[in-house]
C-alpha cells in the first residue's frame, strides 16, 4: 500500500501578502505623533526588509507588484515625492534577484552585509532622486536617522528568509 | 484550441525572468511617476486628487491610533499638574510680575503706533481668521516631513495657508481635501520660507533639509546674523504674513546658520491654520477690476473721426509748444528790463518741457472739424490722458 505524501504548499498569501500588510501596519503605527522626553518614534522603512528577503526566498511575479504598491503607499502616507520609494524598493529587489543564485544559502553574517548594502543602495537612490527633483540635498544626519532603524530590522528579514526559504517542497 | 495544446506547450519561461520583466516595468512606471510629480508647486500638483483620496482614507486610521496617545498625554499632564501645582503656582506668579511691565509697555506702544498709523494714513493688514486642528499622523523622515491634520477645505483650509503651533510657525498647507489637510513642515526638504532677522532686518531664505533645524540661506549682508537672533517671517512674496515667530539663529555643526524652531519645544499636536492666502486677499478684487481699469484692455479702437480729432489736438499742442519755445528764446535774447521779473517766472515751466513736443513730427491738418484748444492753453505734459 502506498503512503500518502503530504505536500506543504506555501502560497503567496503567507510569504507576500501577510508580510506586506504587516509592514504597512507597522508604518502606520510608527507615524503616530508621539513624543516622550523630547524624542519621537523612529521611522524605519519596513518594506526594505521585503525587498531584500523576497528575491532570496524565491522569484515571483507578484512580489515586485506588491513592492511597487508598498512604495506608493509610503509616498502617499508620508506625503513625499510620488515614485521615490517604488523606484528604490524595486531597484533593491532587482539587484538581489540578479544575484540571488550567488546569495542563496549564505551565512547570516554575509546576509547582514548584503542587507546593509541593499539598504544603503535604496537610501542612496532616494537621496539622489530627492536632490535632483527638489534641488536641495537632505541632511546626511537626517538620512542616517532613518537608515540606522532600518538596519536594526535585519533580524526580521533573516527570520523571513529562514521561515520561507525552501518551505514549499515544490521549490526544493 | 487551448494555449496549452498548441505549439507553445513545452515552452517554460523561467520564473526569475518573468519576475525581472515585472521589475523592469515597475521601474519604468516609478520613473514616470517621478517625472510627473510636481510636489514643489502644490497648486499645480496633478496627483492632488490621488493624494486627497488616500488621505481621506488614511486620516480616520491615524485619528483612531493617535487618540490613545493624546488621552495618555492629557492624563499625564493632569497628574503632573496635580503633583506640581505649588511649584507651578510660584513660577506663574513670578511670570505675571514680569509680564505686567511688558503689558504696560505694549499698551503704550500700541497707542503710539495707532496714532502714527492714523497720521501717516497707513493701511494696516486686517486680522486673519484661523481654525484649530489636530495632527493625526506624522512623517519624520529625511525625504518627507509632513503631518496630516483633521481639518480641511470644509473649514476653509486652502493650499498655502500658514500653520502655527502655540509657540510659532510650523509649516504650511500643501494639500486639502474636504475633511483633512496635509501640512508641510518647515523642516521638509522642499520647504522654502522667506524670513528676516528681527534685529537687523536682514532678509534670508529658510530652507528645510530634513533635519530638525532648517538652514538659513541667502542671508543678506555680512555679519547680519548673530547667535540667538530671533527669526520671523518677512512676508516677502505674500505667502505668509509678516512677523510670525519662527525661532532663533544658531550655528550648525556644518558651519551654516540654522534656526532652532520655537515650535520644537513641545509636541505639535494642536495647530492653528491661518486662513491667509496672500496679500491680494486684503484688497477687494471686484473693485480693482471695475471700470475704467477693466475696460482699458478691452477698449475698442478709435473711429476715424476720433483718430483725426486726437491727431488734431496733438498737432495743435505741438504748435503751441513750439511757439512758446520761440517766445522764450526771443525773451532770453532781448536785454531783460530791470523792474519786471514776470517774464522770467513764466519761462521756468516752459523751459522745463521743450523736448517732447518739438520732437513730434508735423502732422497734416485734418479736414474734419475738430476740437479747438485755446491758443493760450499750456501744453499738457507728455503722457497725460488725451
Amino acid at each position: 500500500m502506498r503512503r500518502a505524501i503530504t505536500v506543504r504548499v506555501v502560497g503567496p498569501l503567507q510569504w507576500i501578502v501577510y508580510p506586506a500588510l504587516m509592514a504597512m501596519a507597522a508604518t502606520v503605527l510608527l507615524a503616530i505623533p508621539f513624543r516622550l522626553f523630547g524624542l519621537n518614534l523612529p521611522e524605519p522603512v519596513f518594506p526594505i526588509i521585503l525587498a531584500f528577503a523576497w528575491p532570496l526566498i524565491r522569484p515571483s511575479m507578484l512580489a515586485p507588484l506588491v513592492l511597487f504598491g508598498l512604495g506608493l503607499f509610503l509616498d502617499l502616507f508620508w506625503g513625499g515625492t510620488l515614485g521615490l520609494w517604488p523606484l528604490s524598493l524595486l531597484a533593491v529587489y532587482g539587484a538581489i534577484l540578479l544575484a540571488s543564485n550567488f546569495l542563496a544559502g549564505q551565512a547570516t553574517i554575509v546576509l547582514f552585509a548584503l542587507y546593509v548594502a541593499s539598504t544603503g543602495f535604496a537610501f542612496f537612490l532616494a537621496y539622489v532622486i530627492t536632490t535632483l527633483s527638489l534641488g536641495n540635498a537632505p541632511s546626511i544626519l537626517a538620512v542616517m536617522g532613518q537608515v540606522v532603524p532600518t538596519l536594526l530590522l535585519f533580524p526580521l528579514a533573516d527570520w523571513l528568509i529562514q521561515r520561507f526559504d525552501d518551505a514549499d517542497v515544490r521549490f526544493r | 484550441m487551448a494555449f496549452r495544446d498548441g505549439p507553445f506547450e513545452n515552452i517554460k519561461v523561467p520564473l526569475a525572468w518573468t519576475a525581472a520583466v515585472v521589475v523592469v516595468v515597475g521601474l519604468v512606471g516609478a520613473g514616470m511617476l517621478l517625472l510627473g510629480d510636481t510636489r514643489r508647486t502644490p497648486s499645480a500638483d496633478g496627483y492632488a486628487p490621488v493624494r486627497a483620496g488616500f488621505e481621506t482614507g488614511a486620516a480616520p486610521v491615524g485619528g483612531v491610533l493617535s487618540a490613545p496617545v493624546r488621552w495618555t498625554g492629557n492624563a499625564v499632564d493632569y497628574v503632573k499638574g496635580y503633583f506640581f501645582a505649588v511649584s507651578e503656582n510660584r513660577r506663574l506668579r513670578a511670570e505675571i510680575v514680569e509680564l505686567n511691565a511688558w503689558r504696560d509697555d505694549a499698551l503704550a506702544l500700541k497707542n503710539v503706533n495707532a496714532r502714527y498709523e492714523q497720521m501717516l494714513g497707513v493701511k494696516t493688514e486686517p486680522p486673519v481668521p484661523m481654525v484649530t486642528g489636530l495632527a493625526i499622523t506624522d512623517a519624520r523622515g529625511p525625504f518627507a516631513r509632513s503631518r496630516l491634520l483633521n481639518i480641511g477645505a470644509a473649514k476653509g483650509v486652502r493650499i498655502g495657508n500658514p500653520v502655527l503651533s502655540e509657540h510659532g510657525l510650523v509649516g504650511r498647507i500643501m494639500g486639502a481635501s474636504a475633511g483633512n489637510s496635509r501640512m508641510l513642515l518647515l523642516t521638509d526638504v522642499s520647504s522654502r520660507t522667506p524670513v528676516l532677522v528681527e534685529r537687523t532686518d536682514a532678509r534670508a531664505m529658510l530652507t528645510g533639509d530634513g533635519s530638525g533645524s532648517p538652514r538659513l540661506d541667502y542671508v543678506r549682508g555680512a555679519g547680519s546674523v548673530q547667535e540667538g537672533d530671533r527669526i520671523i517671517t518677512s512676508g516677502d512674496g505674500g505667502g505668509f504674513p509678516r512677523g510670525l515667530p519662527i525661532g532663533v539663529a544658531a550655528k550648525g555643526v556644518d558651519g551654516t546658520w540654522r534656526v532652532k524652531l520655537f515650535s520644537d519645544r513641545t509636541a505639535i499636536d494642536y495647530v492653528r491654520v491661518l486662513l491667509f492666502q496672500d496679500f491680494s486677499q486684503l484688497a477687494d478684487q471686484n473693485a480693482l477690476n471695475a471700470p475704467p481699469l477693466a475696460s482699458l484692455a478691452a477698449a475698442p479702437p478709435p473711429t476715424p473721426a476720433q483718430a483725426a480729432a486726437i491727431q488734431d489736438v496733438a498737432t495743435r499742442r505741438a504748435a503751441a509748444a513750439a511757439a512758446t519755445a520761440e517766445r522764450v528764446r526771443a525773451a532770453n535774447a532781448a536785454p531783460p528790463p530791470a523792474p519786471t521779473p514776470a517774464p522770467q517766472t513764466s519761462t521756468a515751466p516752459a523751459t522745463a518741457r521743450p523736448a517732447t513736443p518739438q520732437s513730434r513730427p508735423a502732422a497734416p491738418r485734418p479736414s474734419a472739424p475738430a476740437q479747438t484748444a485755446p491758443a493760450t492753453t499750456e501744453p499738457a505734459p507728455a503722457g497725460a490722458a488725451e
